[in-house]
């Protein structure tokens, strides 16, 4: 914990979109990847691969791990024809979300990084942003709210 | 026994026909689609995540529309596709106490910090068909307030502060995976959830409220039940730091149960643990109900016989893959395997008749079953 705590603030960024990218909806960081309008030179480093995690739990969930069962994953790395690499590890199965994923990684330790920023991860925060506050809007009219009852005389 | 059997081919290519027309059934009705399914079947979705031990709502979706509706069949598919999948890694245990909360109730604190959360629950319902749902599928406006910005803390960490509940155990950080080694006994409790989060829903219920009913009566109460969404995180080697790599809904039960203390503990409150994929919440309760019953030799309890206490008999009967795939097998060819048996009764018959005609001479001495027993004892 006390290493998380320390990162540099470039890891935490990373970090931070890297978390973007793999819990967005594939069909949204696909729309605003050709939003983005670049074809950036690159390698594959890792071909598009679909995979499994598994996923783990703790009992009581205060006490001992124990594994909950799998998720899909698909993840790819790139290159950038200056070296930069690029890993995108997203949920799911989509190949092409991998791929952009990690293509808007490496973009993102470039000099490009500013407009990705803008194209894609900001409109891409505030998308699932706004979706989890729709959610919770719609819980929070689910709340009950007790009233008391006086019962009797006294 | 086993024995190869040729022939057949054409039966079956043409039955597997029959069986894709069957499943699309008439044709003047619009064809269903995979994304329907997931969107307006989602709890069939879970349950078929949940048991399938694989969360990817699309595919769940698929399997259910594939095995026209049969979620142990669609189960099955999912159990064979997740063993084609090259395993990337193990996740950090989630943090169920930063979900983002859809319900979240306790049948134990009236004012818990965070509150009682009803959520979309058929809870409170009439239970009355509804025809309007026959003719159209509109929805009214659902309403919505300013989102709760506040902590949902575990309701069972007050009691813990107190010192009133049984602490849980640390455990290993990798714990045992039963889908990479046999299920061996006496199991951890690691192994134990992990066997009843992808165990069979009916299964685990009818267990569950066996125990209610009396057989290992352990007096739970739902002390919290929360459905949401967490993060789930894992340490990518290539990059030497922890991303969350997607976000999945959880039900969580975890029951406080009523202990009066024994030879090993003092009387306090313990608990039982629930947490399955998607929103399944009677199977999410049902888990807490059965995790806590097999705990009785941890907390020094008597062993009853009850069924929900038998470790082996619940961890090898949860299983419906498993089980089903032991049950259906008896309904193909075991040709030989019979030819066998029918040898063996001709040849048991025949010895019978025969001891029957030394003793009375006669076809009519005595009924014939009398002398069949007496003919399979000797």
């Amino acid at each position: 914990m006390d290493v998380e705590t320390n990162f540099p603030v470039m890891i935490e960024a990373r970090r931070a979109w890297l978390s973007l990218l793999a819990k967005s909806p594939a069909a949204s960081v696909e729309r605003l990847w050709n939003g983005l309008n670049i074809a950036p030179d690159h390698t594959l480093l890792r071909n598009p691969e679909i995979g499994a995690v598994m996923v783990r739990g703790r009992a009581g969930a205060v006490g001992a791990a124990f594994n909950l069962g799998e998720m899909s994953v698909t993840r790819a790395s790139v290159k950038l024809g200056c070296g930069t690499v690029g890993h995108g590890y997203v949920q799911g199965r989509s190949k092409t979300h991998a791929l952009q994923a990690g293509l808007i990684d490496a973009l993102m330790q470039t000099d490009l990084a500013q407009d990705v920023e803008a194209a894609i991860l900001i409109p891409l925060g505030q998308e699932m942003d706004a979706k989890k506050k729709i959610r919770a809007s719609k819980a929070a009219a689910t709340k009950v709210e007790f009233l008391t009852m006086v019962r009797g005389e006294d | 026994m086993y024995v190869a059997v040729k022939g057949g081919e054409r039966a079956i290519d043409n039955a597997h026909a029959w069986l894709a027309e069957e499943r699309r059934g008439d044709i003047s009705v619009p064809e269903l689609s995979v994304d329907q399914i997931r969107e307006q079947m989602t709890l069939a979705v879970n349950r078929v995540m949940a048991e399938g031990s694989l969360y990817d709502p699309e595919l769940a979706a698929l399997a259910i529309k594939q095995s026209r509706g049969d979620l142990i069949e669609a189960i099955f598919l999912i159990r064979a596709y997740r063993t084609t999948l090259p395993r990337f890694g193990g996740s950090h245990p989630v943090d169920t106490a930063a979900m983002d909360c859809d319900r979240r109730v306790s049948a134990t604190f009236k004012d818990a910090p965070g509150g009682q959360v009803l959520g979309p629950t058929f809870d409170y319902t009439h239970r009355l068909l509804d025809f309007q749902l026959a003719a159209d599928g509109q929805v009214g406006e659902v309403q919505k307030t300013e989102p709760n910005t506040g902590e949902t803390p575990h309701i069972m960490g007050f009691l813990d502060r107190e010192g009133l509940i049984q602490t849980e155990p640390e455990g290993a950080e990798a714990p045992d995976d039963l889908t990479r080694s046999p299920l061996e006994l006496p199991a951890s409790r690691a192994l134990r959830l992990q066997a009843l989060t992808r165990g069979d829903e009916g299964f685990l219920l009818s267990m569950a409220y066996s125990t209610q009913r009396g057989y290992a009566r352990n007096h739970a109460f739902v002390a919290e039940l929360r459905i949401g969404t967490v993060a789930v995180e894992m340490d990518i080697p290539e990059l030497g730091f922890t991303i969350d790599i997607g976000e999945i809904t959880l039900t969580e039960c975890e029951t406080v149960n009523q202990f009066m203390g024994s030879k090993t503990e003092p009387p306090q409150f313990t608990r039982g643990y629930g947490l399955v994929f998607g929103m399944t919440e009677r199977k999410a309760i049902s888990m807490a109900l059965v995790d806590r019953a097999l705990r009785w030799k941890e907390l020094g309890e008597d062993n009853l016989g009850a069924p929900a206490q038998d470790e082996e008999f619940v961890l090898y009967h949860a299983d419906n893959i498993q089980a089903t795939g032991f049950l259906e097998h008896i309904k193909l060819p075991h040709y030989v395997d019979f030819q066998s048996e029918l040898e063996l009764v001709r040849k048991l018959r025949r010895n019978v008749q025969a001891a029957g005609q030394d003793e009375s001479k006669g076809p009519s001495g005595g009924s014939f079953s009398g002398k069949m027993k007496e003919g399979v004892g000797s």
